[in-house]
């Protein structure tokens, strides 16, 4: 017996138009929304850019100037000739938050790291319920227990040293998700294959579990290191010795001190602030992005 | 499920007692920080709630007046506070959150070279600092002709003088709204990006033979629920970040309080009553009222797009 074959229908399928190859009308409708959307995004950091190199009297300008006309480093020159002044250089400050994020975001890579394996690969009684903790605390808001942690710093004789910046953020409970979520994808066979040819845990760690998680590991790195160079809390809230404070914090005391007269300056302070996130977050882009593929919350 | 599976039945050996020691050991060096700085934090703020603390003098409990104070005392925070940010968490969270989608969406539609381009541009804001973001947007609104918006405003003849955007408060809320969505596209948009490039396409395809018509059709029945999860990181992103981003206000102002409290928001208010007059154990009883706050609107995010219900509890 003979059926007509009626082919199935899926007239309004065209393949999915997700990642596509190649420009196509259908897109344009997209840009349209998109590249004012982009625009709207990027102009303010345009503009800072140029006020960074704007003179003096072009900051002031009537009517206002989005671009500059001519580029000077006056505003810069300023801005480190300044900090003379004030008792403490500015390379103290720089040097300060080098240090500071330096040491944060190591820290922060090697603790997370090591919990993330043991969370992952380990088979113990709490397990579950420690991730869950750290699930939990991801919507943590620092903020609602400033209060709290300046007794603990304070109490802990940390007010006043380098660890009232490094310690309350070396735990970062999004790096350690992000982290543990992409070791999850590291098969559980290559594990056992190196127990039985006798590596330790520590070797594990180091020859397999840093390797494959490279991209998981560019990504905290990135996280983490946005969230130490600009932060001001620790110099505002637990350091009181003006020469262990940092870049950021001196940079955002300019600005909200001198508003008017130091418009040039503070451009120049931001741009500097600004600058190795988004070189760092260029080079690590598609790793990001490798990465947020496994981010998700199950 | 995993006690099930290693019944302490035998004996432990020596062995799996190391390999317990070492497991331990390893997950020390985050734990002690995390415990010190995150868990006795959030212990130590609901026990100063209970107290009347200074910094100077001992705690004394008090018991629930710090609460029974913010209620019925505290007109600046039910008449400014509680509004100002329960409206900012709406529209900041879960505006920011839909607008995160769309644009998400919107950008997995075109090749990857202006993808890679459009994405970094509309990152970009989340990355710069307070500073940055500070410096930029008083330009912006600066309250004289020489304020961008100021002057595109006299130029087109829609005032006919400077408006004080960032000192009255008819505009400062708005304000700061604007300037958090602008900045607000952070990880959790470029892990939706990420989500839906994953999709499987045999879905869609499968959708379609199915009966599937249209686009919209194809976002609500097969795109956002095969990228639950990272629907779900980028809700608790985006709550966490709706109520963290209090600075702003306070950045835009120049000074905490904002102008006639226009936008003083729950963070900001902590901030005012624990460092400025230094009544810790009542800003201690808002942060308790904050956290307790965040969770709840976490709950919901779980309820719609968690997999498991446990993981919220």
């Amino acid at each position: 017996m003979r059926h007509p074959v009626r082919k199935p229908r899926r007239s309004a399928y065209s393949g999915s138009r997700i990642n596509p190859k190649h420009f196509s009308a259908g897109q344009i409708k997209f840009y349209l929304l998109l590249l004012p959307l982009a625009a709207f995004m990027v102009i303010p950091v345009i503009m800072i850019v140029n006020r960074a190199f704007m003179s003096l009297g072009e900051l002031h300008a009537f009517p206002p100037r989005i671009l500059a006309s001519r580029f000077t480093l006056d505003n810069f020159r300023a801005l480190f000739q300044m900090s003379s002044t004030t008792g403490v250089p500015m390379s103290r400050y720089l040097f300060n938050s080098v240090v500071v994020t330096a040491l944060t975001v190591l820290m922060n890579l090697l603790i997370s790291v090591s919990s993330a394996y043991v969370l992952s690969k380990k088979r113990f009684r709490l397990r579950e319920k420690l991730f869950s903790i750290n699930q939990l605390a991801l919507m943590f808001v620092p903020t609602a227990v400033a209060v709290p942690r300046y007794i603990i710093i304070v109490n802990s004789g940390m007010l006043n040293t380098i660890w009232a910046h490094v310690l309350p953020l070396v735990a970062m409970p999004v790096v350690l998700f992000l982290i543990k979520q992409f070791t999850d994808q590291i098969p559980d066979a290559l594990i056992e294959a190196a127990v039985i040819d006798g590596a330790g845990d520590l070797a594990i760690i180091r020859r397999i579990i840093i390797p494959l998680t490279r991209p998981a590991l560019a990504t905290a790195a990135v996280l983490s290191f946005q969230q130490v160079w600009g932060t001001v809390e620790a110099s505002n809230n637990f350091i009181t010795d003006d020469s262990l404070r940092t870049l950021a914090f001196y940079l955002n005391a300019i600005s909200t001190n001198n508003a008017v007269s130091a418009a040039g300056m503070t451009a120049a302070a931001s741009l500097i602030l600004f600058l190795p996130n988004l070189l760092i977050f260029i080079i690590m882009q598609s790793k990001v992005m490798n990465t947020m593929s496994h981010s998700g919350i199950k | 499920m995993t006690e099930k599976r290693t019944p302490p039945r035998y004996r432990v050996s020596a062995r799996a007692r190391r390999d317990r020691l070492m497991s331990g050991l390893l997950l020390l060096p985050y734990a002690l920080p995390f415990t010190m700085f995150i868990l006795v934090p959030v212990v130590v703020a609901a026990l100063l709630s209970f107290t009347f603390f200074d910094v100077i003098n001992r705690p004394v409990f008090t018991g629930f007046l710090n609460y029974i104070t913010v209620f019925t005392q505290d007109t600046v925070f039910m008449k400014n506070v509680l509004p100002n940010t329960f409206l900012y968490a709406l529209v900041v969270g879960p505006g920011g959150y839909a607008l995160s989608f769309l644009v998400a969406w919107m950008l997995t539609q075109l090749q990857r070279l202006p993808r890679t381009i459009l994405a970094l541009c509309i990152y970009t804001p989340s990355m710069l600092g307070s500073v940055f973001i500070g410096v930029v947007w008083r330009a912006i609104f600066s309250g004289d002709q020489s304020g961008f918006v100021n002057y595109l405003l006299l130029e087109l003849g829609l005032t006919d003088q400077p408006i004080q955007f960032l000192l009255t408060r008819d505009y400062f809320m708005l304000i700061m709204v604007i300037v958090s969505l602008w900045s607000a596209m952070g990880i959790g948009f470029l892990a939706m990006i990420s989500g839906i490039l994953n999709v499987n396409e045999e879905l869609y395809e499968a959708a379609y033979v199915d009966g599937l018509r249209n686009r919209f059709q194809e976002i609500i029945y097969i795109t956002i629920p095969s990228m639950k999860p990272q629907m779900l990181f980028g809700a608790v992103m985006a709550i966490v970040n709706a109520f963290n981003m209090g600075w702003i206000g306070v950045t835009l102002a120049g000074a905490n309080p904002t102008p006639e409290y226009a936008g003083q928001l729950i963070t900001n208010h902590i901030d005012d009553y624990g460092f400025i007059r230094y009544e810790m154990g009542y800003a201690a009883a808002l942060s308790v009222i904050l956290l307790v706050v965040v969770y709840l609107f976490n709950r919901l995010a779980y309820r719609f797009f968690g997999e498991k219900e446990e993981a919220a509890a």
